[in-house]
């Protein structure tokens, strides 16, 4: 029997004599069997040694998630998802699957790290190579060295007051801290996926940035180096306090491998009095081959409650990854004067499937958002952006302004733009836009008499579409999204 | 330099050169002059190499190559310009981007090293000055709520950079008041060099006041009718096209 099977058979057994005997039992293995049910539930939170108030609501969520319908709503398509044929814990993959070296990895994957300018060691992180996320991955950064970035960063951060760790160790460290917030943003019942993950999330970041700090740096996911097997189950949880600053950096540019099919995230932001949180995201898991096999269903919610007056939460998402993407990041605006922004570049091609977009709700007085919103669509694809303003009757003169342009590559992919406009006060001011375009055959000819390629022109063209969102990035991100944006539509044209 | 042999060439499967046949000295500026309709624009799109532009017979050498042979941006690389009559707008990409990208892949092409951030906009701020364009012109996106004077001299600043040996002038003076014309000629008579040729298409004389050329030819319904001096031009103006005859007697 191999080994993997053996694990499987040991944990099943140990879990069935869990239910007849109560969970007591030592886990050595680190994979549970596949399937969905309460012992499993109790398996990971048992993993994980949390604490009794955690497993319940851990099976509340469990036992709700039971009680719901898959959504159908959004724009997209796919087979109907098998929860039981999924493992729901699997700690770091067993060194046996994966590749020995880089020559065992997708030629394809690496041209695309090669053109993304990734130095060879990061290259083999990526790609789950056996042995390499042994040393530390720090992206971005072949000029330092990362052991020493990621000590200094760490010894610079607890100065300051800040926690920043993994979420099962803050839930160790920090458990008054997780309980208070933990579920306050996004409910344990809030929608089928968000549900799912909060019975079974593994790991994810945490952040807490105490009164009136200033994060001295972009806080990043790469920074934590336990952080590259979080698993399909993510959960987030970053707490700004009165008058303080985080910027955070989630994904990354270079393609992941990664097996699971179905990534089910929770994010949840929290802002108080004069607090500031920008979020960035560049996603760009596995979009699935030229004909639409395979794929990254990316099934994320991702939410900030601006709960203090003059708070402010800015999101910012590049997506081109995914096979299908179902996403809304979203801001409560609950504080009298606070803010909330959106920008958002999504690029499909071939047979990817984007449904995004954002929700705003303004509660407060005097509460602004700004929605800014870049699709485009080349191949086959089809990119939505959905978007919910919703003004109640308390938010005296709340504002929000939304852009929503769609470019379209070639004549056999879709731009959809679905927006909602709920305003129930008379003082609220509403802007809606929105323009659908095609890259033109002049543009394309323009470039290429002045000596550039047609893809590059492309890339060129679309960069210059999506600028008022990739401005938004914090600057070393933003170039590698640039270059993503152009190798994202490679084959588009032509 | 370059060398247009019995060309023809359709459009939508209209033939509409019927025959082209012109020689081009290093240093030496041609005028292309003819009526509405002649194909003085389908010339200019296919020694640039546009798509939909299907060459049927003959042939162009430039500078000892095929010039037919070559995508639009080997065309660009190996030092084929078009000033277009409609400059483009590229809404979010700024000038020095764009030029940046162009100027790069040009000397990539010729095998010179790129020039890095500084080097370029030193270049580019020059270029910019000799040509009476401000800084502001040259960080705002391509094109993009510029006048008809100012998307023309944008078209010079990108031929003064990228340093052509053969440029195409496609009606550079469609659209400008007096002011912009001597504007634009002056860049233009500012970049003649006895390696750098230059074809001058246009309707009208006045152009030709300002860029003197060394031979004026009329095209007319698909080929050259006449060639001549700088004085062809203005017998032209005197007289009209008539003479040619129509697109029925073609």
């Amino acid at each position: 029997m191999a080994a993997t099977e053996q694990t499987v058979e040991q944990v099943r057994a140990v879990t069935e004599q869990k239910y007849k005997y109560g969970f007591t039992t030592e886990i050595e293995s680190d994979l549970a069997p596949k399937g969905l049910n309460e012992d499993i539930v109790r398996f990971i939170s048992a993993k994980k040694g949390e604490p009794e108030w955690l497993l319940e609501w851990r099976l509340q969520a469990y036992r709700h998630w039971l009680t719901m319908e898959e959504p159908t709503w959004a724009m997209v398509d796919f087979p109907k998802i098998d929860y039981q044929d999924s493992h729901y814990y699997a700690a770091p993959k067993a060194a046996k699957d994966k590749p020995k070296s880089l020559d065992e990895v997708d030629p394809e994957l690496l041209a695309t790290y090669e053109k993304l300018g990734i130095p060879l060691k990061e290259q083999a992180i990526l790609a789950g190579v056996e042995g390499a996320g042994e040393m530390p991955a720090v992206a971005v950064d072949a000029v330092f060295d990362s052991v020493s970035v990621a000590t200094t960063f760490k010894k610079k951060l607890e100065e300051k007051g800040i926690i920043f760790c993994s979420i099962s160790e803050a839930i160790r460290e920090h458990p008054e801290l997780v309980r208070k917030y933990m579920g306050s943003v996004v409910p344990y019942s809030d929608n089928y996926y968000a549900t799912l993950n909060s019975a079974v999330f593994t790991d994810g970041s945490f952040v807490y940035i105490p009164k009136g700090v200033r994060c001295p740096m972009e806080l990043s996911t790469y920074f934590r180096i336990n952080a590259s097997n979080t698993g399909q189950f993510e959960r987030t949880l970053i707490i700004a306090d009165e008058g303080s600053y985080v910027s955070y950096l989630e994904g990354c540019t270079a393609p992941m491998r990664d097996e699971n099919q179905l990534h089910a995230a929770v994010v949840e932001l929290v802002a108080m009095d004069d607090a500031t949180i920008k979020y960035s995201t560049v996603q760009n898991w596995y979009p699935g081959d030229e004909n639409g096999k395979g794929g990254i269903y990316n099934f994320v919610t991702k939410r900030g409650a601006c709960r203090g007056k003059n708070s402010k939460i800015s999101w910012t998402q590049v997506e081109t990854g995914s096979a299908i993407t179902w996403k809304y990041p979203s801001c409560i605006l609950q504080g009298d004067n606070s803010v909330g922004e959106f920008y958002s570049v999504a690029i499909t091609n071939n047979y990817q499937q984007a449904d995004t977009g954002t929700k705003m709700i303004h509660i407060g007085k005097n509460t602004r958002s700004t929605i800014v919103a870049k699709g485009i669509s080349a191949g086959k694809a089809q990119s939505t952006y959905r978007g919910l303003v919703r003004i109640l009757p308390k938010a005296e003169g709340a504002r929000n302004y939304t852009q929503c342009d769609s470019l379209l590559i070639g004549d056999k992919c879709g731009a959809h733009t679905v927006p909602y406009i709920e305003s129930r006060n008379r003082t609220a001011r509403v802007e809606h836009e929105a323009t659908t375009a095609k890259i033109s055959e002049d543009q394309l000819f323009y470039c290429r008499a002045r000596g550039l390629s047609e893809e590059d022109a492309v890339g060129l063209i679309v960069n210059g579409f999506c600028r008022e969102v990739l401005k938004e990035l914090p600057m070393e991100f933003a170039v590698e999204a640039q270059k993503l944006v152009a190798i994202s539509l490679e084959g588009s044209v032509g | 330099m370059l060398e247009i042999k019995n060309l023809h060439a359709t459009v939508d499967g209209k033939e509409i050169l019927k025959g082209i046949n012109l020689t081009i000295n290093p240093g030496e500026v041609h005028a292309i002059m003819g009526p509405n309709g002649s194909g003085k624009s389908t010339l200019s799109y296919v020694l640039s190499g546009r798509d939909g532009y299907e060459v049927t017979e003959g042939s162009v050498t430039f500078q000892g190559k095929d010039l037919l042979a070559m995508e639009a941006e080997e065309r660009a690389a190996e030092g084929v310009f078009l000033a277009f009559q409609y400059p483009v707008e590229i809404p979010g990409v700024s000038n020095t981007t764009f030029l940046k990208t162009a100027l790069n892949a040009v000397r990539k092409h010729k095998g010179l090293p790129e020039l890095d951030a500084m080097q370029f906009l030193k270049l580019i701020r020059a270029k910019a000055k000799a040509l009476n364009m401000n800084d502001d012109m040259i960080k705002r996106a391509v094109n993009v709520g510029f006048s008809g004077g100012e998307k023309k001299r944008n078209d010079i600043l990108q031929m003064a950079m990228l340093e052509p040996s053969f440029a195409i002038l496609d009606e550079t003076d469609s659209g400008l008041d007096i002011d912009a014309l001597k504007l634009v000629a002056d860049g233009v008579n500012s970049l003649r060099s006895p390696e750098r040729s230059m074809l001058v298409i246009t309707h009208y004389q006045r152009l030709l006041s300002y860029i003197v050329p060394d031979h004026v030819h009329v095209l007319a319904y698909g080929r050259i009718v006449r060639s001549g001096g700088k004085e062809l031009a203005l017998e032209l103006e005197a007289k009209g096209y008539a003479e040619f005859g129509s697109p029925e007697a073609a």
